[in-house]
C-alpha cells in the first residue's frame, strides 16, 4: 500500500514531487502503515549512534553488493534482504543518509534496478533531521520478516556499463566529481597511494558539473528553477537526450542521476557505476585531461 | 621484519573473539573513547595532517619524544564514528611505544581485525591510510 505523498510546495515544481519527502512530513508519518524508513550511510556505524525511530539500516557496501564480483546482489539476494528488513514489495520506502544523501541516493538507485515502485528520498537527509532536533533513538527495530518476491534485476534502464559509455562518448555525459578529479590534477604528497585508479582525467566530451551544485548547504536539493538553470540551460540537457552520469564509484553520480531523472524528469538517464575506478584503470580507453571536455576519438 | 605490539595484538584478539555483528559494537566503543586533542593542537590546526584516504575530515599528529616514545593524536567529527573508531584503535594501540616498534607494525594490521565483511574493504582503506601516515611521520620525526 502506498502512503500519501508529501504536498510540500517546494516539491510541486519538480517533475516527480512524489520522490521526495520533507523532514516535517516524515516525522508526522512515522509508524504509518506501509511506510518503511531506511538509513543508508557512508559511515557504517552512524546508524548505531542514533537513527530515526523505527528506521532500518541498509548498508550499500555490505548488503547491496555481491561479496565477490563487483556487482549488485541478484534478485534472490535482494528478496532476502528486503524480507529480512521487513520491506514488502508494495511498501513506501523513504531513504535518508549522511553526506547530503549520497549513499541514500545510491541505495534508491539500486532499489530502482529491482523495480521497487515507491521509493523516496528525505530532502536534506540525516544531517537536516539532526540539525532540526528531531527524534533519534539507538533502539534497534526488529522488523517482522515479509515475503518479498524474487524480481530479476533490470540493468537496462538506469545503469550503464563501460561498453555502453565507450559507445556513448560524444553524447551527454556528466562528470560529477570535483574539478581536480576532472582535470586529472592530483594534490598529493610524495609516495602517496593513489586511490582507486591508475590514471587521472575524465571521459572525453564529459561535462564537469560537480554533484554539490545540486545541493544547498543544508543538504536539501536546490529549487526546480536553480536545477533547470544548471542542467538544462548551462549543461544543455533536454528531454530528447540520452544522458550518463559518473563519478568515482557511482555514489555521487547517483545523487545527480536522481536530480536529472526525478527532479527534472529527463526520461533517459543512466548511472555508470563502474565510474572512474573502472575507467581510470581500464586498458586503452580514451581519457582527456585538463579543464576542457575534449573531443570524441575518431573511430 | 614486522611484529605486532602487545596492545594491538590484544585489540585484535578482542575483535576476533566477537561475532561479526558485535565487532561493530566494539568499534563503536573505540569510537566513543577517542581522546580529545591536546590543547596545543586545537590552537594549531596547521600541525595536523589530513588523512586523504578517509572521506571524512580526519586529522592526525604524531609526536616522538627525544627518547623515541611515540604519541598519536587524532581528531575526527562525531558524524564519522567509523573513522573515529579506527583512529582510536591506532592511538590507543601505538601511543607509548618506541618508534622502532611502531615502524615494525605490519601494514595489513587493519585487515587482521575481522572487519572486512562488516565494514567493507573500501572503508578499511581509511584505516590503512592512517597507519601508513603514522608510520611515515614516525620515520620523519625519529632521528633514525
Amino acid at each position: 500500500m502506498t502512503v500519501a505523498f508529501d504536498p510540500s510546495e517546494k516539491f510541486q515544481a519538480y517533475a516527480h514531487p512524489e520522490r521526495l519527502v520533507s523532514t516535517a512530513w516524515l516525522e508526522a508519518h512515522l509508524g504509518a502503515p506501509g511506510l518503511i524508513v531506511v538509513e543508508s550511510d557512508e559511515d557504517v556505524l552512524l546508524y548505531e549512534t542514533g537513527h530515526i525511530p523505527g528506521a532500518v539500516k541498509v548498508d550499500w557496501h555490505t548488503e547491496l553488493n555481491d561479496p565477490v564480483v563487483r556487482d549488485y546482489v541478484d534478485g534472490a539476494g535482494f528478496a532476502r534482504l528486503m524480507s529480512a528488513k521487513g520491506i514488502a514489495r508494495d511498501a513506501t520506502v523513504v531513504i535518508y543518509g549522511d553526506r547530503s544523501n549520497w549513499w541514500a541516493s545510491y541505495a534508491l538507485w539500486v532499489f530502482t534496478l529491482f523495480g521497487h515502485a515507491d521509493v523516496r528520498l528525505l530532502d536534506g537527509g540525516r544531517d537536516r533531521w539532526v540539525a532540526e532536533g528531531r527524534p533519534l533513538t539507538t533502539e534497534a527495530p526488529s522488523p517482522t520478516p515479509v515475503d518479498y518476491p524474487v524480481v530479476k534485476r533490470d540493468d537496462s534502464g538506469v545503469r550503464a556499463f563501460k561498453e555502453d559509455v565507450l559507445d556513448h562518448v560524444g553524447k551527454p555525459l556528466i562528470d560529477v566529481r570535483s574539478l581536480e578529479e576532472y582535470t586529472g590534477e592530483r594534490t598529493h604528497m610524495p609516495s602517496y597511494p593513489q586511490e582507486g585508479a591508475l590514471r587521472g582525467g575524465h571521459i572525453p566530451t564529459a561535462a564537469s558539473v560537480p554533484w554539490s551544485r545540486a545541493a544547498n548547504d543544508d543538504g536539501t536539493f536546490r529549487s526546480a528553477g536553480e536545477l533547470t538553470a544548471i542542467y538544462r540551460v548551462e549543461a544543455g540537457i533536454d528531454d530528447a537526450d540520452d544522458v550518463i552520469t559518473y563519478c568515482r564509484i557511482g555514489e555521487r553520480s547517483s545523487h545527480t542521476w536522481f536530480v536529472l531523472a526525478h527532479l527534472l524528469g529527463v526520461p533517459r538517464v543512466r548511472n555508470y557505476d563502474g565510474s572512474w575506478t573502472e575507467w581510470g584503470s581500464a586498458v586503452r580507453v580514451p581519457i582527456a585531461v585538463g579543464a576542457e571536455p575534449g573531443s570524441a576519438p575518431g573511430r | 621484519m614486522t611484529v605486532l605490539p602487545a596492545a594491538l595484538a590484544e585489540i585484535r584478539d578482542d575483535f576476533l573473539s566477537f561475532s561479526e555483528k558485535d565487532r561493530l559494537q566494539l568499534l563503536l566503543e573505540f569510537s566513543n573513547e577517542l581522546p580529545a586533542l591536546p590543547e596545543r593542537y586545537r590552537e594549531h590546526p596547521e600541525l595536523l595532517e589530513r588523512v586523504e584516504e578517509c572521506q571524512s575530515p580526519v586529522y592526525l599528529f604524531v609526536e616522538v619524544s627525544p627518547e623515541g616514545r611515540v604519541d598519536v593524536h587524532a581528531t575526527a567529527p562525531a558524524e564519522a564514528p567509523t573513522t573515529r573508531g579506527f583512529a582510536s584503535i591506532l592511538a590507543q594501540g601505538l601511543s607509548g611505544l618506541d618508534s622502532a616498534a611502531v615502524l615494525a607494525v605490519p601494514d595489513d594490521f587493519p585487515l587482521q581485525l575481522g572487519l572486512t565483511a562488516a565494514v567493507s574493504p573500501l572503508r578499511l582503506n581509511g584505516m590503512s591510510g592512517m597507519l601508513w601516515r603514522i608510520k611515515r611521520q614516525v620515520g620523519e620525526k625519529s632521528a633514525a
